[in-house]
């Protein structure tokens, strides 16, 4: 059987009473691991949110837009830098971190992306390229990325906001120097005071087309 | 209807056979611009080539365009349901007339000068034509159309070799194995309607098709994503590759006209095992407890086909069959190559199987294929050395004991043998050849 469906796929799961089921709610709760959150619910949910991208937002406060601009430094400076174990630190137990290949996001339930990354796919992702053994990153790419024009709207809860922002993304890589641009829409949650992502959607503005190695974290 | 005519540019100064020997081929078959030409002309325009699959155009007057080589091509749905496929090029002032990926279309108006060709090739429409005179012979000017066109179960083909044979004696043997491919969904049908990866390396095209019958590479190219399904002790997808993969019951065939096939079902045990084995796709436990909590006993039967079918079935020149994605090779120049990656669902299937597959397909090009990609492009930078001519590919030619070929002269052998590649570079020669 399913768990009790929370409210919205991003928040905790409700606690069972039994403890046979508390055990292994816990051990659902492990997103590392075990992956049960990304369930149909969540892709519904993630629809709704990847609708208001293109929503026109009053603007928001400049105090609440400079929160969230540093958040979006700090997880910039982290990728740009390989702390990719930091990063994933940024993202809620609960996230996901999607490029899809389909402008504008498509349907993930019919279309493939080039990552549609619960938070297990994410460490995946980054024990993958510390293997060692990754060839297409040997050498390592070298990342630098510019964003602007950011877009806060904050939800009337007040724990929870959507951030848009455009962007450049740099790498070098053995020789060669590619550019990527596109935008970003981040949905943030606050937890224990600290804001976190819960889902990272990065546009490249050429999603849908030809690349080259295309290995590096957005 | 009249065909356009292809001028074939003159054979390369090299002697062909020169350059393919049976244990080896030459490093210019890889890198010289003159080959690649002719190989355009020879090999895309003489054999029959993969263009579209049925589903991409379903309906009557949809169209997609694409490439047969390098001539840009629009693969239409006629009002009858048959399938044209033209160039897409103004026989006024070579402006291609389509710019669209796909639609629908009972006609194309060039946007240059607004010459305009219905959807089976006719020119229908020129702009002020009393200026051409009372001798203009408009049907002398319908877009070129490509000969022949057949398709099996889906798979559209077309050359422009008149003589061709039937694709069906071109198959040959793959036939078969595309039909258990397709046949493991028999209440269903596959359809390619769910975006592709399209992944541009700078190296030939005919590196890709070395790779997709090459089960020697898989232990050393592939340790990342090995390491990768093993991060949570149990070895996943391919491990099999890991261990000596000869003493395993994997096998691969040279099955004639180029097509090659490596088979790895024989690592895979009995209804479940294909899920069981798969690496762990983003809500993969949600997903199965929605499957089995529906589905009960057919959950594993069908968990199964939101995994890949452990065939690689590469039909030559540009068509790879591999997982669940149809893949097709597409040359840009003779060190660019693009492999796209599309994805299939399967109509009939539950609409979970349907979102798993999407995540399965998202795996090897995530953590496979470019390390593949790799490879090819420090390959075409090796073959760079004047110095040293030769790809070797004999690993285990005239050994005793390895390889046997049948009475159809398919020739089976240990996964990491490279009889594949020495039959597809038979076909080759024969084309570049004539």
């Amino acid at each position: 059987m399913t768990p009790a469906t929370p409210s919205s796929p991003f928040a905790e799961p409700e606690m069972s009473e039994s403890s046979a089921t508390v055990a292994r709610a816990r051990d659902r709760e492990d997103t590392d691991r075990w992956s049960y959150y990304l369930d149909p619910d969540f892709y519904r949910h993630l629809a709704d949110v990847a609708r208001s991208w293109s929503d026109d937002w009053p603007p928001a406060d400049p105090l609440v837009r400079s929160e969230c601009e540093a958040v979006l430094a700090r997880e910039a400076r982290l990728i740009d830098e390989a702390r990719f174990n930091e990063w994933l630190e940024l993202f809620t137990d609960r996230c996901l971190y999607w490029v899809p290949i389909t402008p504008g996001g498509g349907d993930p339930r019919t279309e493939v992306s080039h990552s549609f990354d619960d938070r297990r796919r994410m460490t995946d992702r980054v024990y993958w390229l510390r293997t060692g053994l990754a060839f297409c990153q040997i050498p390592q790419s070298r990342t630098r990325r510019m964003i602007t024009n950011v877009e806060v709207l904050d939800e009337p809860s007040g724990d929870r906001r959507r951030v848009r922002s455009n962007f450049v993304v740099h790498e070098f890589r053995a020789g060669v120097a590619r550019s990527y641009p596109g935008w970003y829409g981040h949905l943030l949650e606050r937890h224990d005071g600290d804001w976190r992502i819960a889902v990272k959607q990065v546009n490249l503005l050429d999603s849908e087309h030809g690349h080259e190695n295309l290995t590096i974290i957005f | 209807m009249a065909v356009s005519r292809v001028r074939v540019p003159g054979s390369p100064s090299i002697e062909i056979e020169e350059l393919v020997r049976a244990d080896r081929v030459h490093r210019l078959v890889y890198t010289d611009p003159e080959i690649f030409a002719a190989e355009m002309v020879k090999v895309f325009g003489q054999t029959w080539v993969y263009c579209a699959h049925d589903s991409e155009i379903p309906d009557p007057n949809d169209f997609r365009t694409g490439y047969l080589g390098l001539r840009p091509i629009i693969v239409c749905r006629e009002r009858d349901g048959r399938v044209a496929v033209l160039f897409n090029r103004c026989t006024h002032r070579a402006a291609t007339v389509c710019r669209l990926e796909r639609g629908n279309a009972k006609s194309f108006q060039c946007p240059y000068h607004g010459w305009t060709f219905r959807n089976d090739g006719e020119l229908i429409g020129v702009p002020w034509p009393d200026a051409y005179g009372e001798d203009f012979r408009r049907t002398e000017l319908n877009l070129g159309r490509v000969p022949r066109v057949e398709s099996y179960r889906g798979f559209i083909f077309a050359t422009l070799n008149e003589d061709a044979p039937p694709l069906l004696d071109h198959l040959g043997p793959a036939a078969q194995l595309l039909d258990q491919w397709l046949d493991r969904t028999p209440a269903g049908t596959v359809t390619v309607r769910s975006a592709a990866n399209r992944m541009v390396y700078r190296g030939n095209w005919k590196l890709a098709y070395d790779n997709a019958g090459d089960g020697y590479h898989p232990a050393f190219s592939h340790r990342s994503l090995l390491r990768l399904g093993e991060r949570f002790g149990d070895s996943k997808d391919m491990v099999y590759f890991g261990r000596s993969p000869d003493e395993g019951p994997m096998y691969a065939q040279d099955l004639g006209n180029g097509h090659t096939f490596i088979d790895q079902r024989p690592s895979y045990d009995g209804v479940g095992s294909y899920w069981a084995q798969q690496r762990l796709q983003p809500g993969r436990e949600a997903f199965e407890e929605h499957i089995r909590a529906r589905y009960g006993a057919d959950a594993d039967r069908l968990l199964d086909l939101a995994v890949g079918g452990q065939m690689n079935i590469n039909i030559f020149p540009n068509l790879l069959v591999i997982g669940n994605q149809i893949q097709v090779i597409e040359p840009m120049a003779v060190d660019r190559t693009q492999l796209t990656w599309h994805a299939t669902t399967v109509d009939g299937l539950p609409d979970e199987i349907n979102t798993l597959r999407m995540r399965t397909q998202e795996d090897f090009p995530s953590f496979g294929e470019p390390d593949d990609q790799a490879n090819f492009e420090e390959a075409q930078r090796g073959l760079g050395v004047p110095e040293v001519e030769w790809v070797m590919m004999h690993r285990g030619l005239g050994v005793e004991g390895r390889e046997k070929t049948d009475e159809a002269g398919v020739v089976t052998g240990p996964v990491t043998d490279e009889h594949p590649m020495r039959g597809y570079f038979r076909e080759w020669t024969r084309l570049m050849s004539r």
